[in-house]
């Protein structure tokens, strides 16, 4: 399987990174490598065989619906961003 | 583990830790020290004593977390830029364990950037360096938390394992490091890597202190809905008698002291009586494949959450909402960040989900089956931590595969859920220290803890 430069802006885009064709060009070779050798998991037979997501061994655990308090409040959470008003998080335009 | 009282006080004992901090700065252990609050807590904890009220069981003891648990009120970076500015609002549920217990946070120690890497050498503070050899890496990713161990500067830290991220380091810095249980200690709070996959644990000196530790915080909680209900505490160990050792690990893929060390293992365990039966476990040699696709799919999904709009660094170069989320992603990920994002993406996108995502998934099954098979013939698994000791700094940053197959021996703990006590074994004819884990079927932690203290 060979990753190809298109693959390359491909995924890229998909990981939402602006990438510059030099920073693409320098993760080829690594990309490229890495595939290989998870590559080599084909040859292990796994015909017939379930999928295991997740080794909790249990299924999924229910609370009562209602409001509790949470460790930070709106005010603390509100804080972390850069710019924030009324409430509101501000970000630059979308269109 | 030394404890606070009328005659050491704990404001000493935090005193002692940060001189030793200073003093060995050069490390690069800690990216942040919070020393006057430690202080501050240490003289609440001796009023405490001095009162004669109680104090629990870690009264004023120094301890210092990996820099991807999150502290309320102090800079939670998980060592990458994308989060250096992140102040955390809520104690990580470990965090609020131990400080229950008296425990008293000194610092926040290095790591690699969330968590990515064998070596502590992609950390936005660079490189910790290694407690026995200067040149040599801290291991990782929680470099920062085994070295503080090491040079004795806490008494332990905390930590966490995705695919051996406890152990190696542990072992590079001759220290003990427990990954528990999948499930057994409270993930809330601490920087999600890869969520099937993360365990938090804990650094220290003796197996002892990891009992005192398990007992603290290996209960279910209710903020992290994947807490198994309480076992530790409850079980008794199941008494040892026989040792699996896995031929398929016996190669020269691993170098030849730490094979000589698991070997003469081996022999003092017979002239101690325990039986020794060799495994094979032919799937395992697919283990690190398996979990460099699993992992990067689950970190791609889970560090989709940084786009600089809620919280951490965000770029100043944007003029729209796109270009804001890609030129933050882009500037703030680490390239080892970006490389397993990217993998990620690959191998959950259509067209490649099933030649690698569920194919890993299905591996997955086999794996586990085959530890369960394993674990008919044997009480615990020894195997080394890692194909070699601490590597030179530099050596292997520039070649990922390189980096990755320093985990061929510890990432399938991880995918199989189980639980991974790394003990030290001795050096190398150059000084290094070797470490060896000790496995055991799941909620078996206690079975691991006493059989380190039987042959420590």
């Amino acid at each position: 399987m060979d990753i190809t430069r298109e693959d390359l802006k491909h995924l890229a885009d998909l990981s939402n990174f602006s990438m510059s064709d030099e920073e693409l060009t320098s993760l080829q070779g690594d990309l490229q490598g890495i595939v290989k050798y998870i590559s080599e998991l084909s040859e292990l037979n796994t015909d017939g065989v379930e999928p295991t997501y997740q080794v909790f061994e249990m299924e999924n655990t229910w609370r009562a619906d209602e409001i509790l308090p949470m460790d930070a409040d709106r005010e603390a959470l509100l804080n972390l961003t850069v710019e924030a008003k009324d409430n509101q998080i501000k970000v630059p335009k979308v269109l | 583990m030394k404890t606070a009282n009328k005659t050491i006080t704990a404001t000493q004992l935090v005193k002692d830790a940060l001189k030793k901090a200073e003093l060995f700065k050069d490390y690069n252990i800690f990216t942040a020290l919070y020393g006057d609050k430690a202080l501050a807590r240490a003289a609440e904890i001796d009023a405490k004593i001095a009162a004669g009220e109680p104090v629990g069981r870690l009264a004023g003891v120094p301890f210092a977390a990996k820099d991807n648990y999150l502290v309320k009120d102090t800079l939670t970076t998980a060592s990458a830029n994308i989060l250096k500015p992140f102040v955390a609002p809520v104690d990580a549920t470990i965090i609020s364990q131990l400080e229950a217990e008296g425990a008293i946070m000194i610092g926040k120690v290095n790591l690699d950037a969330f968590a990515h890497g064998s070596s502590t050498e992609t950390s936005c503070f660079g490189p910790t360096l290694n407690a026995y050899d200067k040149t040599r890496v801290a291991g990782g990713s929680s470099g920062g938390s085994a070295v503080a161990v090491a040079l004795d500067v806490v008494e332990f830290t905390t930590g966490s394992d995705t695919g051996g991220s406890i152990r190696q380091p542990a072992s590079f810095n001759g220290v003990y490091g427990l990954k528990p249980t999948y499930g057994a200690t409270s993930r809330y709070g601490v920087v999600s890597m890869a969520s099937s996959l993360d365990t938090d644990g804990f650094f220290t000196k003796s197996a002892e202190d990891l009992d005192l530790l398990m007992q603290i915080c290996a209960h279910q909680d209710k903020k992290d809905l994947t807490t198994l209900p309480d076992f530790y505490t409850e079980s008794t160990a199941k008494k040892v008698k026989t040792i699996g050792i896995v031929k398929d690990f016996d190669n020269d893929a691993v170098n030849p002291e730490i094979r000589a060390a698991l070997a003469k293992k081996c022999e003092d365990l017979k002239a101690k009586g325990y039986d020794i039966v060799e495994l094979s476990m032919p799937t395992l040699k697919y283990a690190l494949a398996v979990y460099y696709i699993i992992q990067p799919a689950e970190v791609a999904s889970n560090l989709s959450r940084y786009d600089g709009v809620r919280y951490g660094f965000r770029s100043e170069n944007s003029k729209d909402l796109d270009s804001l989320y890609g030129n933050t992603r882009n500037e703030g990920f680490m390239k080892e960040n970006k490389r397993r994002i990217m993998i990620g993406n690959f191998v959950l996108s259509s067209g490649f989900y099933d030649a690698y995502f569920l194919k890993a998934a299905k591996a997955r099954t086999l794996i586990i089956e085959e530890y369960a098979k394993a674990f008919e013939k044997c009480d615990v698994i020894m195997t080394p931590v890692s194909p070699n000791p601490a590597f030179k700094i530099g050596e292997k940053l520039g070649d990922p595969i390189a980096m990755y197959l320093e985990d061929m021996m510890s990432v399938s703990i991880n995918l199989a859920g189980i639980p991974g006590l790394a003990v030290p074994a001795g050096k190398t004819a150059e000084g290094l220290p070797i470490g060896l884990q000790i496995l055991a079927p799941r909620r078996e932690d206690k079975t691991l803890i006493e059989f380190a203290k039987e042959i420590a």
